[in-house]
């Protein structure tokens, strides 16, 4: 089943290019929100996840901070 | 066994893969963060061909460049140390052990730690170390920027624009920054500057709600909700000893990019060179490169 993902990211966050990059490479969806431009969802995201820095990435409720390609690898059964 | 083994791959480590292998040298390139500071430099004027580009936009330029030749590159590894054994030099990372006739060393430099209280209990909670990345998160919120050089006054202009109160703390009392950004700075109703004043401690629960800072045995606290530590770097040399450095670190190199150590070369931010520029770290990746090349021919 696929899992539902979510990455907060800011525009110029060179980490979250790569995230995004890196899902795409890979051919997985997601959706992504610009907490820089849109507060409610920054308030959202250090509600949730405890972190107020990007990206941070919520695979099922999985929170994963920055850009950590082994955690993801695992998270998303790509290993 | 690889003809050189290159350490980091920014502006300098990639231009040296990528003369490297146009000598066709078999080599292998280990990095951790592909292009470098150059990713958390906004924007770049100053380097020629491009009177304006993004940090990122030219790192992918380097990045598609690089990806031209069959280079072995290894860009999820951690160099842990490299030493010399006989005639030839091995490479130990978070993953594996390697070898090679010749190091070309351009592992760059890493932010400086303020090393006080809270710092990493805080780091993503409120303690940043990235403008360029974390500014904009603190729209509406009172901040405060620690250090004095062009990165502090440049992350305080950044966020004067947004946040709803920038506190700069210099300890030094005498901004190292240019003239005409400090000038930018005093002059904003938003920007508070305390010259002098050490921070000694974070505090928060959840997230940073605050600093302590001091000065002449006198105390202060202040109610913040982010900390943007921006006081200088280091050179990424520790993973090397026995190779003469300067009391900072710095890889000693002359102008063929050598080192102290035959068969080791260096190039960048690592080294000795006075100007740590983009443009600069490039041109020596080419010699230091060129340099092992001649090294490993002649032997």
């Amino acid at each position: 089943m696929p899992k539902n993902i979510k990455i907060y990211t800011t525009s110029e966050c060179v980490y979250c290019s790569m995230l995004k990059s890196y899902l795409n490479d890979k051919h997985i969806e997601f959706t992504s929100v610009d907490v820089g431009a849109d507060r409610q969802a920054f308030l959202e995201m250090r509600e949730k996840t405890g972190m107020m820095s990007v990206p941070v990435i919520d695979i099922d409720g999985k929170i994963i901070a920055g850009f950590d390609k082994e955690a993801l690898a695992k998270e998303l059964g790509l290993q | 066994m690889y003809d050189s083994i290159i350490i980091g791959a920014g502006p300098a480590g990639i231009t040296a893969s990528i003369y490297a292998a146009r000598k066709s040298m078999n080599i292998l390139v280990l990095s951790h963060d592909l292009g470098g500071q150059t990713n958390w430099t906004a924007t770049v004027e100053n380097y020629t061909g491009f009177q304006l580009i993004k940090g990122i936009d030219l790192v992918e330029k380097f990045k598609a460049h690089l990806k031209q030749f069959n280079a072995g590159v290894k860009d999820n590894e951690t160099v842990l140390s490299a030493w010399k054994t006989g005639e030839t030099f091995k490479v130990k990372t978070d993953k594996g052990e390697y070898e090679a006739k010749t190091l070309v060393i351009a592992s760059g430099r890493v932010h400086r730690k303020l090393g006080i209280k809270g710092e990493d209990e805080f780091i993503g909670k409120g303690v940043a170390y990235c403008a360029t990345c974390d500014v904009p998160l603190f729209s509406g919120a009172v901040v405060a920027v620690i250090g004095g050089g062009n990165s502090a006054l440049d992350a305080s202009l950044q966020l004067e624009k947004i946040a709803k109160q920038v506190y700069v703390i210099d300890e030094t009392a005498g901004f190292k920054a240019d003239p005409i950004l400090v000038e930018k700075l005093l002059g904003s109703p938003r920007v508070k500057v305390f010259r002098g004043d050490k921070v000694v401690e974070i505090m928060g629960d959840k997230f940073v709600n605050g600093i302590r800072l001091e000065q002449n045995g006198k105390i202060e606290e202040l109610e913040v909700e982010g900390v943007f530590v921006e006081i200088g770097s280091a050179p990424s040399s520790g993973f090397i000893k026995d190779i003469a450095k300067n009391v900072s670190g710095e890889i000693y190199v002359n102008c063929r990019c050598e080192t102290s150590v035959p068969g080791i070369f260096a190039a960048g931010d690592v080294t000795d060179i006075p100007a740590k520029q983009i443009i600069v770290a490039c041109g020596e990746g080419a010699k230091a490169a060129l340099s092992a090349y001649s090294y490993v021919n002649n032997k």
